[in-house]
């Protein structure tokens, strides 16, 4: 049960580090860290598959990704331009704002029992490819497309357009 | 495993809801105060997560193997929108040599 808390705890101060880092790839690195506290969450809540689907695709595809381009466009120095005081103070208020508002919503809820893990098979690989596969067959089908459009549409918009350049 | 799942037993779902609700909040902080284009698309992925964690809790909590399905859709669906959003941000460097959303208030070519 402290297991939660403390991981809890990391994944909020890595957060908050991601944002508030100067340098672009102490951002993304931080952002690794916080990936996979997140896969130790899903480790607790006994979620194997997404476990690994999120060490495996957060943290090494996506975030290679962001590195790269980081890399490309040599942004690994601290010229950043930065916004005003003003609009970061209002922007940190504006969020506790948000954490306030949905804190105070959730009070109304009342629905403070334990989580106990009743079907305790019920994220592991078997389980989720058998649902996947009978109720979510369509979504899934759907799904190939949405990757093939996107990986059209990256190709064509990072090429280079000889006509234009 | 066992014990994993032992450990998981006296976590109250409202707690899980702040954690994630939090996490949302610094990703909505981050979008507000950077200005440097791909730090802003980070912190779209951390709010993309912390709903992620939430739908998987609630699926543990209800047990119900459709919200892990669903995070599964949303991941696929992420891996698509950094790969668009990268490719638009390169574009872009290479139109106005910064990645300053400020430089981007003219939507013209």
């Amino acid at each position: 049960m402290s297991v939660f808390y403390f991981v809890a705890f990391l994944s909020i101060f890595f957060a908050l580090m991601t944002i508030f880092a100067k340098n672009p790839v102490h951002s993304v690195l931080y952002l690794v860290v916080t990936f996979f506290t997140f896969t130790v969450h899903y480790i607790l809540l006994n979620a194997q598959f997404l476990a690994v689907v999120n060490f495996i695709v957060y943290m090494g595809a996506i975030m290679v990704l962001f590195l790269f381009v980081l890399m490309l466009l040599n942004l690994n120095k601290d010229t950043e331009p930065m916004k005003s005081n003003l609009v970061k103070f209002m922007g940190v208020i504006a969020g506790m704002c948000l954490v306030a508002t949905l804190a105070g919503s959730f009070r109304v809820l009342a629905s403070s029992e334990p989580i106990v893990l009743k079907n305790p098979d019920i994220g592991l690989v078997g389980n989720l490819g058998r649902v996947l596969f009978s109720e979510f067959l369509l979504p899934f089908e759907i799904s190939s497309i949405l990757l093939l459009t996107a990986m059209v549409g990256a190709v064509l918009l990072a090429k280079n357009d000889p006509k234009k350049a | 495993m066992e014990t994993v799942v032992q450990n998981m037993q006296g976590v109250p779902l409202n707690h899980y809801i702040l954690f994630c609700s939090v996490i949302f909040a610094i990703g909505v902080i981050g979008v507000l105060i950077r200005r440097n284009v791909i730090i802003i698309m980070m912190s779209v992925e951390l709010m993309l997560n912390s709903v992620n964690l939430l739908l998987t809790a609630f699926s543990a909590y209800s047990g119900d193997p459709s919200g892990q399905v669903f995070v599964f859709f949303i991941m696929a669906l992420a891996a698509a929108e950094v790969a668009v959003g990268l490719a638009i941000i390169v574009m872009v460097y290479r139109n106005t040599r910064s990645v300053d959303i400020n430089a981007l208030n003219r939507l013209r070519g």
